[in-house]
């Protein structure tokens, strides 16, 4: 039961693209295409699940003092693994992403879930939690990209949509639109949760 | 030549928070007002400008020497802490007021994507030593400026009236938009 909750926690209840603002940097920068956003999601998840897990089987022998710069060694380890298995399985992703993935290591999603829940949890916990919150970056980064995809290149998953009289809102998938759909996605959410609370 | 190219595409075309997204977690939690904001820049332009030059020195002098350059986002990172650890410790013994006006801005700077971000660019576009420095300088002095200009603007929307739903981060991520749209006439610049 605790472990359900500890799952879904990061999907719904403290999402950490909508309700916490995390990682906000990924999240505008590659939500442009659904393929690069659902990319960026597993990889982050791919992260977050290694890096909970080290983290809360190490946190006892820690000094609390370097505890920091620990956790950021962790979570460069995973990066780096992960960078290479994107380079070697998935060039196009590569070359998509580019920068922004050895900056999952800045990714404050990730050393906030260190800090706040891998520290204190046990590891089974930790990996729930790293899984929760993944997913929930990854559906956030999906419905993003989604929007900003279909509007603004009048595609999905890169196949065309509408016929040839479609004009697509170029400026959606450029960093104006990147900006503009976050805020939006957030007001949206936030005003579905004011009505229910 | 070059060098002024280099540095008026990291101000203005390219800007790292408008269009490169880097740093927008210091962008968005500290423009409340704009002194801090000016602190923040000021802190973010001295760390990136000596984080590119070692970062650098790093990959050329030890990395690529040793041939373990897959290390690159550890070594970085780590780079990275250690200097802003560094500049914190200098400025505390050096310069007493400075170090209170920056204060806790420094530590927060390790995770300001920019900084790594800089750091990762200047090696993909094989800048040179100058090129490299120039362009660490030019992107925190970027950084600097869209972040004061945002603040300028957000304590002005704190007396606006807008609808309740964009309180806090929509509507400050709208004004951002807004803000990277007039970017983007820079970008017949160069």
């Amino acid at each position: 039961m605790k472990l359900w909750k500890d799952f879904t926690n990061g999907i719904v209840k403290e999402n950490p693209t909508f309700r916490l603002v995390l990682g906000t940097c990924p999240t505008m920068a590659v939500t442009t295409a659904v393929f690069n956003g659902i990319g960026m999601g597993i990889a982050a998840t791919a992260v977050l699940i290694g890096s909970n897990l080290i983290i809360s089987l190490i946190n006892k022998i820690v000094p609390s003092e370097v505890r920091i710069p620990i956790y950021v060694v962790v979570i460069a380890t995973f990066v780096g693994a992960v960078e290479m298995l994107i380079k070697a399985f998935s060039p196009a992703l590569d070359s998509a992403l580019g920068i922004f993935i050895p900056l999952i290591v800045v990714n404050c999603i990730i050393l906030a879930r260190a800090e706040s829940f891998a520290s204190k949890n046990p590891p089974l916990n930790s990996i729930m939690d790293g899984l929760g919150m993944g997913i929930g970056f990854t559906l956030a980064l999906t419905f993003m990209s989604s929007i900003r995809e279909i509007l603004g290149a009048g595609t999905f998953l890169g196949k065309t949509l509408f016929g040839a009289g479609f004009e697509p809102a170029l400026i959606l998938i450029l960093p104006p639109g990147g900006f503009l759909i976050f805020g939006l996605s957030i007001a949206l959410v936030n005003k579905l949760t004011a009505k229910k609370a | 030549m070059k060098l002024i190219v280099i540095m008026l595409s990291a101000i203005f075309v390219n800007n790292f928070v408008l269009s490169r997204f880097l740093g927008i977690c210091p962008f968005l939690g500290v423009s409340k007002k704009v002194e801090t904001a000016l602190g923040m820049g000021l802190a973010v332009t001295f760390v990136m400008a000596l984080a590119s030059v070692m970062t650098w020195m790093v990959q050329y002098f030890i990395l690529v020497k040793l041939g373990i350059a897959y290390l690159q986002t550890a070594a970085f990172i780590l780079v990275i802490a250690g200097l802003v650890q560094f500049v914190e410790m200098v400025l505390k013994k050096t310069s007493p007021t400075l170090y209170q006006a920056l204060g806790v801005y420094l530590p927060l700077i390790t995770t300001n994507c920019a900084v790594l971000g800089v750091a990762i660019l200047n090696i993909e576009s094989n800048y040179n030593l100058v090129e490299t420095l120039i362009n660490g300088v030019g992107g925190a002095l970027g950084f600097t400026l869209a972040i004061v200009l945002f603040a300028g603007v957000r304590e002005r929307l704190e007396t606006s009236p807008y609808p309740k739903a964009l309180d806090g981060f929509p509507i400050a991520l709208i004004t951002a938009s807004l803000l990277s749209i007039a970017f983007f006439g820079f970008s017949g610049l160069l």
